[in-house]
């Protein structure tokens, strides 16, 4: 009997949340602020769905009602990617030592 | 045209680089390396996908039209936005993913072939049961971050909007959306689809009302949560495993924070979730409000007291971000380094409106992160510390919560400020903290109150050193 494909991606979920366990708690409190913003850009990674819905139509019907919702969505999660990312880095260049010089 | 199973790799390699994005976090140093991964794996996600569709047609430009856009909205925020307003930011990040989350379902849900779910009205059972459950958590997530957002912004206001009958209101839609998702699942009628997203909408809004402002650390962290699991949702649905493995990893991630973030309040998740709290106890704290001594002093004296300390920690909360205070702050503490005072910051898990909030305002005035202790590595130093200097928090000093079992914040961790030989408490003025619970700190014997506005208080310190 074969397995279903369901079966599989289930177990790569369950096997990420466990990654995702143990990888968050070793994040420094003092990132907690930038690792909330990558997370969000890196969750943005929902965008590959709207791409599809984007270019589901053919060139008579790029704007149908679901490649309408694809374009917003692409719109809304580039905001996401762009924005999340460029604070993270914008926060994260910010955490600097101590001088030696003093 | 990239053949299934090559992008089904590709996208595995870029859910090991967001894996890798999260791990670089372990360390400030690794940090903007981990930043790099996670821009890399998402261009190699959104690469692959279009490779993957190959179509390069009209359909394409529109596509880099809308993606651009976005991008450009997107680095525009990013640049212009001031770290004090950091929470915000985050939570409106969240309603986005949320919102995309819902479109994405709805898309799927209309033109099912355009994702190989079916076709309409005859979608996969199972596609359809990932389909409702995605864009249900998006839109929970969505109408809460606005009602976060709106509350961080000061838009609305930040204390706790309690009814009658709010929990069993909730619970009844909550119930809905179950049977509205089972009901979904056994007729494809898209009116139920309509509903099922509208009731969700809904119930993120009045999930959130309830909430107080001081609670907003753990608001954002479960909405951050439930944003990574809209996103596991849709992911199952798309069979997309860097969409899955994404998912996870933010959901879980999320889930910590929160859980974090009420360790350090003492409460459990539920009782947060609820809300109410800060409402209820403004009216118990009304009976001991008799008349106690406090010394109240100027820049003069605090200046004073500091110059003869030889170790000095500071404690900032959520007070010195509202007065813009940071830069200030680091020039006084400039000033006492160059009298070779030794100066340390106390940062309390739950001080500010998100996690890690503190961290990034002195990061941002360059406060150097090795001088930055989280509460368990620098409770005992305050013993042999000379002066305390606490600016813009309250609750998270407040010794009641060692010593009265009846206050509300009872068995909260706090900074044992008390221990310090001199506090020094810059604050507007006597009014209780959030919590609604009297400081004891004001009134004790060591304690120096300072009542000025934080950053003008801090300029006039440094002035007089």
């Amino acid at each position: 009997m074969e397995i279903d494909p369901f079966i599989f991606r289930l177990s790569i979920f369950i096997l990420s949340i466990f990654i995702g366990y143990y990888v968050v708690w070793s994040v420094t409190p003092s990132l907690h602020t930038p690792l909330m913003s990558v997370t969000n850009a890196i969750s943005s990674v929902i965008i590959v769905g709207a791409i599809i819905a984007g270019l589901a139509g053919n060139s008579d019907t790029i704007f149908n009602t679901s490649s309408i919702f694809g374009f917003l969505a692409i719109s809304l999660a580039a905001i996401n990617i762009f924005g999340g990312f460029l604070v993270t880095q914008r926060m994260l260049a910010m955490y600097k030592k101590k001088k030696k010089d003093k | 045209m990239l053949s299934a199973n090559l992008s089904a790799i590709f996208y595995l390699i870029s859910g090991v680089l967001f894996i890798l994005a999260l791990r670089g976090l372990s360390s400030p140093e690794t940090s903007r390396q981990g930043n790099f991964f996670g821009i890399l794996g998402m261009i190699i996600a959104i690469t692959v996908t279009f490779l993957s569709i190959g179509n390069f047609s009209t359909g394409f430009v529109v596509v880099l039209i809308f993606l651009l856009i976005g991008g450009l909205i997107g680095a525009f925020i990013a640049y212009k936005i001031p770290m004090t307003a950091m929470p915000e930011l985050v939570a409106g990040f969240h309603s986005l993913v949320g919102l995309a989350a819902v479109f994405v379902a709805i898309a799927a849900f209309l033109n099912p072939e355009a994702f190989n779910l079916g076709s309409p009205g005859n979608i996969k059972l199972g596609s359809l049961i990932e389909m409702s459950i995605g864009a249900a958590v998006g839109a929970i997530t969505f109408s809460g971050s606005i009602i976060a957002f709106l509350k961080l912004q000061g838009i609305m206001s930040g204390s706790p909007i309690t009814f009658k009958g709010q929990h069993p209101l909730n619970a009844l839609i909550l119930i809905s959306i179950i049977v509205l998702t089972y009901l979904l699942c056994s007729t494809q009628s898209s009116n139920l689809f309509w509903i099922l997203l509208a009731v969700s909408f809904l119930i993120g809004f009045l999930l959130i009302i309830p909430i107080g402002g001081a609670d907003m650390p753990v608001v954002i962290s479960m909405l951050n949560s439930y944003s990574g699991w809209a996103a596991a949702g849709i992911g199952f649905t798309l069979e997309n495993t860097a969409l899955i493995i994404t998912g996870a990893l933010v959901g879980s991630s999320g889930a910590i924070l929160s859980y974090i973030m009420c360790k350090g309040m003492n409460r459990s998740f539920f009782n947060v979730i609820l809300g109410g709290f800060g409402a209820t106890e403004q009216s118990g704290s009304a009976q001991n409000k008799e008349q106690r001594p406090v010394k109240s002093g100027n820049a003069d004296d605090a200046a004073f007291l500091m110059k003869n300390a030889s170790s000095v920690i500071i404690v900032p909360g959520y007070g010195m971000a509202v007065a813009q205070a940071q830069h200030a702050l680091r020039e006084m503490v400039d000033t006492l380094k160059k009298n070779d005072i030794k100066v340390s910051y106390a940062i309390h898990p739950v001080a500010g409106r998100m996690p890690g909030h503190m961290n990034v305002l002195l990061a941002e005035a360059n406060v150097p992160y090795d001088e930055v202790f989280e509460l368990e590595e620098i409770n005992n130093d305050f013993a042999n510390a000379d002066v305390a200097f606490v600016i813009g928090a309250n609750d998270v000093t407040n010794p009641v919560a060692k010593t009265d079992p009846q206050s509300p914040i009872y068995g909260m961790p706090v900074l044992d400020v008390e221990k310090c030989k001199s506090v020094l408490f810059v604050k507007r003025s006597l009014s209780p903290g959030y919590a609604g619970i009297d400081n004891d700190l004001f009134y004790k014997e060591n304690t120096l109150m300072l009542f000025a506005d934080a950053k003008k208080m801090t300029e006039d310190i440094t002035k007089n050193l």
